[in-house]
């Protein structure tokens, strides 16, 4: 029989969760820190939203790119958050979560050969889709002794002739950095000095905890037009499972992932269209109560580990922490293989990320504190043990 | 070159006034001080088992700041009592609980306030509100048994002089108290890891 895998299709990794997660899923009392989604319920006001339009019949396709009512306000949302400007009907991409957007973007503006940078530690779908799409990822490795924050000189180094886009994923999954204002304008200078695109997934923009709000690139002088924005509901309204996001830019891109996505998708589910439109005008309080409620964890946290002496940075965004463990001898993997054995604890070895991920682990605090509580019981608990070892 | 001048003027300042810096060292300003006051309030409300160590830790502030401000807002009042939540349905203890409306006459001079405090002296009376509207006082009263709340009702609520009428309504099934949903299940329905 003829082998029916495309051969581009069977050369994509498989996840480095996955594996995982298999383990975890068979083991009892596990207290998991493993997951990237919010623990929060969706606010009332959204799901009540959905019952309502359920309840009225709103359930047909909607235009391709998105309810136009959405689409407004996703851009009023841009607007009196981050000092956006983008017009709702020719710069505003309704899609499938994030991750489509993702996808849709390498997809309309990758030819083969082009290479994509990709700064790592990061989510892992940026490789797979730009592979997928004929793109050559390029990892641009991220240093702790810079916060995994990307600098101008890390960049500039990976820049080549091919160089056509630069992903640029923060707030960041899984280390929790941020790139401030005076950082993000250090990278826009090469950005148009080198005439590539830059394609920012800005999922954790509401959630930042420093003393300046998130700042996206795409509001720097110069940037709106070489700036695809990717953003969506999952994380900052706690709506993981309705599956809605958006993307933002340039009119010419736009309208060719609109077309890709007509194709593939037709529109991004209808009923989760309509409670997004709530979720815009009703929730910012709630928005600001989760954000709260997340950087009291990740004080806890970081106290925690001070107490351990576990050597950790301190991360202003998403909700992960990112500790170091080579003081351990022992890879990420084995780690939190042990960890998981010997303490019933889940976390997601740092390489899962990236190679450059080798020594660190991803820690979520979208947990109550009660659960994190017994989790860094257990953490401390195992540490305490692999240092008696030693000795 | 401007910090090091301003910071020098401070303390020649503070110098003056040992007291008063020391004094005002322990508080955040004023600004966050109010900002502070609520986040523990908020807290507290929620859970007022929390120690000033732990709230120190999710506030970002120091074990002393804390423990200082709770004790000034117990001085103050601002903080009455720490409550515990029971859900006394699911207790073996028999407990009704009774909401009576109350319309009474104002007395000249005194308003409600004279009235009010008649009832509210009860020690089975968890709580007493002045009320807008069709009546005037709401009376939540606690007891073990129906005649036990009727009796409160017609021997002692009734018969106070400037009591016109009552209406009692019984609570049959809390679903939420003070913020709290009583039967909420708490499982995480999310998958173990994901990326």
């Amino acid at each position: 029989m003829r082998n029916p895998i495309a051969e581009k299709a069977g050369k994509i990794k498989p996840s480095g969760i996955r594996k995982f997660f298999d383990i975890v899923s068979e083991m009892d009392d596990v207290v998991s820190l493993g997951v990237g989604e919010p623990d929060f319920d969706t606010p009332w006001a959204v799901r009540d939203e959905g019952i309502y339009t359920l309840e009225r019949g709103k359930t047909f396709y909607t235009s391709n790119a998105g309810l136009k009512e959405l689409r407004t306000e996703i851009c009023r949302y841009l607007k009196r958050r981050f000092a956006l400007e983008y017009d709702p009907l020719q710069e505003t991409l309704v899609t499938v979560g994030g991750s489509e957007g993702i996808d849709l973007a390498f997809r309309a503006m990758l030819n083969p050969g082009d290479e994509v940078l990709i700064p790592q530690p990061c989510y892992v779908s940026y490789v797979p889709c730009a592979e997928l799409a004929d793109g050559v990822p390029v990892a641009i490795n991220l240093k702790a002794e810079n916060e995994f924050r990307l600098t101008r000189e890390e960049l500039l180094e990976a820049i080549t002739e091919k160089t056509k886009i630069l992903v640029l994923p923060f707030p960041n999954n899984p280390t929790g950095a941020i790139m401030s204002r005076e950082d993000l304008e250090a990278i826009a200078e090469v950005i148009i000095e080198k005439d590539i695109y830059v394609l920012s997934d800005e999922i954790y923009a509401e959630l930042t905890f420093g003393e300046e709000n998130h700042v996206s690139i795409a509001s720097l002088p110069g940037m709106k037009e070489r700036t695809i924005l990717i953003n969506g509901f999952s994380k900052s309204h706690a709506m993981t499972g309705w599956r809605l996001g958006y993307a933002c830019g340039p009119k010419e891109i736009i309208g060719q992932m609109v077309k890709i996505h007509q194709f593939a998708i037709m529109c991004a589910p209808t009923n989760s269209q309509y409670a997004a439109v709530a979720a815009l005008r009703d929730c910012d309080g709630e928005v600001a109560r989760m954000r709260e409620a997340y950087n009291q964890r990740r004080r806890y946290l970081m106290y925690s580990f001070q107490e351990m002496g576990l050597p950790c940075f301190e991360p202003f965004g998403a909700f992960y922490v990112f500790p170091c463990i080579r003081e351990f001898g022992m890879s990420s993997e084995e780690f939190a293989t042990r960890l998981l054995e010997e303490e019933r604890v889940a976390v997601v070895p740092g390489d899962a990320f990236g190679d450059c991920g080798e020594g660190f682990l991803r820690i979520s605090y979208a947990y109550s504190l009660e659960d994190l509580k017994v989790a860094l019981g257990r953490l401390g608990r195992f540490v305490c043990k692999l240092r008696e070892m030693k000795k | 070159m401007q910090k090091p001048e301003n910071a020098e003027a401070g303390e020649r300042r503070s110098a003056g006034h040992e007291t008063e810096k020391t004094k005002h060292a322990a508080v955040p300003a004023a600004d966050g001080r109010v900002e502070m006051r609520e986040q523990i309030l908020t807290f507290l409300e929620k859970n007022s088992k929390i120690d000033a160590k732990e709230l120190a830790i999710l506030l970002g502030s120091s074990e002393e700041v804390i423990a200082e401000e709770i004790k000034k807002m117990e001085q103050e009042q601002i903080i009455c009592g720490y409550h515990t939540l029971v859900n006394w349905d699911k207790t073996e203890e028999d407990k009704i609980t009774a909401l009576i409306e109350v319309r009474v006459t104002p007395q000249r001079g005194q308003g409600f306030d004279n009235i009010a405090e008649r009832i509210y002296n009860y020690p089975e009376v968890q709580s007493v509100y002045l009320i807008s509207g069709a009546y005037d006082l709401l009376v939540i009263l606690e007891g073990k048994t129906l005649k036990e709340v009727s009796s409160f009702v017609s021997d002692k609520l009734s018969t106070l002089e400037t009591v016109i009428s009552t209406a009692t309504h019984f609570i049959l099934k809390k679903y939420k108290d003070d913020g709290i949903i009583m039967s909420k299940k708490s499982k995480d329905e999310r998958m173990l890891m994901t990326p």
